[in-house]
């Protein structure tokens, strides 16, 4: 059957939902239940919006290799938002700086975001969800 | 917008990552660990300090008095909330933004 | 749980999802299609490889939506549709179809 079927039209309501990623990946679980979120809201047909801030921004920086710790990696799972029409994805700029990364490290087109503009896209949200 | 701490300050950057991001007049509630961030005496009360002159910053009561602390140990300017507050100012503040 | 293969056990959950993506191939999707009461055309086959190749790439078991979408962009229109699908797979392409090519069940499908 298929997926939440007759859930995925509450009344026509779209809500801006904002994921806020803000631990490193495979260190704890955080980063990977955020993800899973991500899929399953995509089900709900809201305005979704990905923010990576503090060690969040580790996440989706190129050439994770986990064979060698035996999970799996996240950036594959990245790269497929696209199909699921999840685009809106901003990177903190401060955060990137101080881990010593660039817009080009990412596995994903991202849009880099200044800590106020940040703070501003927050605010702006109807649900905030993260870890 | 409620912003929501529930983790030690000292032992990770919820609270500093919260402050960095909500918006000027904005209320913060310290719960569960982060109601260490509230305590007098510590090198993080200059940070708190500072935050209850941009935020509306609350710390919940339970929270302290099971780690040992009551109200006469909590930063000026911070005020104690019991669990019915918390729950009206989901209300009267929500979206919530919980900073783990 | 576990499914016999040629006197191979290979494990499942208790709705019948092989436990190891890895040990897959065409006789554990036949034996698979022939529980859910499916005949493998090759049109079936089709939708199945294009399933693997999916998870190969993305490590997920995608969505019926984004199933559809995929398939509309890499077969045509015609196949990359409901209609098409369920009639290919009658308990959904998402949740049937991921099962016989040995995907996990999708993320978001309850």
């Amino acid at each position: 059957m298929p997926e939440i079927e007759g859930v995925e039209n509450t009344g026509g309501v779209i809500k801006k939902f904002l994921y806020l990623n803000s631990k490193a990946p495979y260190g704890t679980v955080y980063a990977l239940e955020v993800l899973e979120m991500i899929l399953i809201s995509a089900a709900f047909e809201q305005d979704v919006h990905v923010a990576f801030v503090d060690d969040g921004v580790y996440q989706i920086k190129r050439g994770h290799d986990t064979k060698g710790i035996e999970m799996k990696s996240f950036l594959p799972t990245y790269r497929a938002l696209e199909g699921y029409d999840i685009e809106k994805l901003y990177v903190e700029k401060e955060s990137m700086e101080e881990r010593g990364l660039r817009a080009e490290d990412f596995i994903v087109p991202v849009t880099v975001t200044n800590r106020l503009a940040m703070s501003h896209l927050i605010a702006s949200m109807d649900v905030v969800l993260g870890g | 917008m409620l912003h929501t701490v529930n983790k030690s300050p000292f032992e990770r950057n919820a609270f500093k990552g919260c402050l960095a991001r909500a918006q000027k007049d904005s209320v913060i509630l310290l719960f569960e660990d982060a109601v260490y961030a509230a305590i007098k005496g510590t090198t993080i009360e200059s940070v708190t300090v500072r935050a209850t002159q941009d935020f509306k910053v609350c710390v919940l009561g339970p929270d302290l008095k099971a780690r040992g602390y009551d109200e006469g140990h909590v930063v000026e300017g911070v005020t104690v909330v019991d669990y019915g507050d918390f729950v009206d100012m989901v209300v009267a503040y929500g979206p919530v933004v919980a900073w783990l | 749980m576990a499914y016999e293969l040629n006197g191979k056990k290979i494990e499942h959950d208790e709705e019948g999802y092989i436990a190891d993506v890895n040990g897959w191939n065409e006789d554990v999707a036949k034996m698979i299609a022939d529980v859910e009461g499916i005949d493998m055309t090759s049109e079936h086959w089709e939708v199945i490889h294009f399933l693997r190749e999916y998870y190969n790439e993305y490590q997920i078991a995608p969505a019926v939506r984004v199933l559809t979408k995929a398939v509309a962009k890499k077969l045509g229109p015609e196949k990359g549709n409901n209609k098409y699908l369920y009639e290919l797979f009658p308990y959904g392409p998402g949740k049937q179809a991921c099962k016989i090519a040995g995907l996990p069940k999708p993320t978001g499908c309850v």
